[in-house]
């Protein structure tokens, strides 16, 4: 603020004492109270500035020319009419809109506005208009980023540049320019030089900046950057192993579960084609986690990331759970956090693999029948090595409720049908090399180790299918551990 | 407008170019004539003066030098040879 005041003085005379007043043509109030301004003009050391017409009021010839807004986006001006009284090139007070009795107070003038009436609500100042802050801060250089600038040449088409440099995860991006990323930036109440965590592979900090960046480049909205400045913690945190996540030749990349009340908030879909395409949080939020990833720690397809096959969701997989009318308690609730928390939670996992089941009615059936295509994960035969997300549909969770199941109930139930003998699973067994050690037989082997099993709930009302998203063969200690992080602390 | 680094700023800002060969020997170079006028002179010169060195040199052409090579082309030099040496100038 030291250097806006130096700033401002230099667009005023020096030391200038006395009174400034910003007005624009396109203010009703403005034109109404032209008699008021033309009387401080005749009576006081008075500066006018026009904001969008420096001949307007046409009545006082004086008139100064703020359409490039400069001064009044140094002074904060967010109403016009704004009168400001300064002693010696510095503000003492303020007053915006019309109130006569207080004008008459400030300038001392007790016949000020006399034929106007006593109030009349100011408008809008233009520096403020939608997208004008951070012109302007972009224009006059008061920008805290820190980003290398990158020229774009005349005849150079940006989004080829963009291509070109690598940036791209394969599709196109938005050209991250310092409007759009100081824009970004009134997300989140956190300094843009703030490290967020040290991002794999490169193991380099991670600022808040460089983040928003990205996520500008994914295609975000501001009000969805605190959802991904938590994701990035999630994802720099030594037991989610995004190194390990990249280096994998297995399938997996860092899926993003958000719950609570920022669902909502940001427009989330937690419905109809709840793992799909075509919403825009969903679609960007998980797709800036992998930009920052790649752009920022380094880790690219055939570099890194030694995916042999990969999939879709490696552009960016984000999902939120449908809470408002489940009949179990959230995933974010089972880890800990209350209902009103929102939170995301990072999880290594693969594609999708849906599970249909339109007959069974009763919950019995249907847990063996929900048992029978988790146990296939990874390899009908490998038993504690990958996680899973079991992503139950609003008709399969009817099935629960009706039964009056509770979520610790289905998981114990579901736990009986997921325990077998080893015996059935080893090595060479059924013709097929692949399967468990010897040292398994006669032991019984659960198909997921303690707590590699999440549950969310989501999708459209119609359709008796859920799905399995199978997670990274090295999941647990040895590989990766499902993260949870708290939202609001990087919200506004 | 610049675009601001999304990266860890540890590349250099401007591309580096690939760096120059130490010799010419057993590489194959691609001769580009732009379709600007006397360009074939300069390389039908330069042909004959690797010919002798022992050096294989292989000619090709744009259509116009008022547009980009065809990515055709570019991809055939890149796919066909080492190194090319173009001849801008009338």
């Amino acid at each position: 603020m030291l250097q806006n005041t130096a700033r401002i003085q230099s667009l005023l005379p020096a030391d200038f004492t006395g009174f400034v007043a910003v007005v624009k043509r396109d203010c009703a109030t403005c034109r109404l109270i032209e008699p008021a301004l033309r009387e401080l003009n005749d009576s006081l050391s008075f500066l006018l500035y026009s904001q969008d017409d420096p001949a307007f009021p046409e009545s006082i010839t004086s008139v100064r020319d703020d359409t490039e807004l400069e001064l009044s986006y140094r002074l904060e001006i967010e109403v016009v009419p704004t009168l400001i009284q300064m002693d010696a090139g510095r503000e003492t007070r303020r007053l915006a809109g019309w109130q006569r009795d207080d004008w008459r107070r400030l300038t001392q003038l007790a016949e000020l506005g006399e034929s106007l009436p006593g109030f009349s609500p100011g408008c809008g100042s233009k520096s403020v208009d939608p997208g004008m802050p951070e012109k302007l801060a972009y224009k006059f250089g008061d920008t805290p980023l820190q980003a290398r600038r990158i020229d774009v040449a005349a005849q150079q088409d940006e989004h080829e540049l963009v291509f070109e440099r690598g940036w791209s995860d394969g599709l196109p991006v938005i050209p991250p320019t310092e409007e759009r990323v100081l824009k970004m930036l009134t997300g989140t109440t956190r300094s843009p030089a703030e490290i967020i965590g040290i991002i794999p592979p490169d193991n380099v900090p991670c600022t808040v900046e460089k983040i928003a960046i990205n996520a500008v480049m994914a295609g975000c909205k501001p009000e969805y950057l605190s959802v991904v400045l938590a994701a990035v913690e999630a994802a720099c945190r030594d037991e989610f192993c995004m190194h390990g996540v990249l280096a994998t030749t297995y399938f997996a990349g860092p899926i993003l579960i958000v719950n609570g009340p920022i669902r909502d908030k940001i427009g989330m879909n937690s419905g109809n084609n709840a793992l799909g395409q075509g919403d825009r949080a969903n679609s960007t939020i998980g797709r800036a986690l992998q930009l920052v990833v790649r752009n920022v720690g380094g880790g690219r397809p055939g570099g890194v990331d030694r995916a042999a096959l990969g999939q879709p969701g490696k552009l960016g997989f984000c999902i939120a759970e449908r809470e408002h009318d489940s009949y179990w308690e959230s995933l974010a609730v089972e880890r800990g956090f209350s209902r009103d928390d929102s939170t995301v939670t990072l999880f290594a996992g693969g594609g999708v693999h849906p599970i249909a089941d339109q007959k069974s009615r009763a919950s019995e059936s249907l847990t063996r029948s929900l048992a029978l295509s988790l146990r296939t994960v990874h390899h009908a035969k490998i038993y504690g090595a990958a996680d899973a997300l079991l992503v139950i549909s609003p008709e399969h969770m009817r099935v629960f409720r009706g039964a009056g199941w509770s979520k610790t109930r289905f998981r114990d139930e579901l736990a009986k049908h997921l325990t077998i003998d080893g015996r059935d699973v080893l090595a060479g067994e059924d013709g097929i090399a692949e399967g468990m050690p010897k040292r398994f037989a006669g032991k019984r082997v659960n198909k997921f180790r303690p707590s590699g099993l999440l549950i969310v709930h989501a999708g459209g009302a119609a359709g008796m299918w859920s799905a399995i998203i199978t997670g990274w063969a090295a999941s647990g200690l040895h590989g990766s551990i499902p993260v949870t992080v708290p939202i609001k602390s990087y919200g506004l | 407008m610049p675009l601001l680094d999304p990266t860890s700023e540890n590349a250099p800002a401007q591309r580096e170019r690939l760096p120059r060969p130490h010799s010419l020997i057993n590489k194959r170079i691609a001769l580009l004539d732009i379709s600007k006028p006397k360009g074939d002179i300069f390389l039908d010169r330069l042909a004959i003066r690797l010919d002798s060195m022992g050096i294989e040199a292989r000619r090709y052409q744009k259509p116009t030098f008022t547009r980009v090579a065809p990515v055709d082309l570019k991809h055939q030099i890149a796919s066909e040879c080492d190194l090319v040496v173009e001849a801008l100038a009338d």
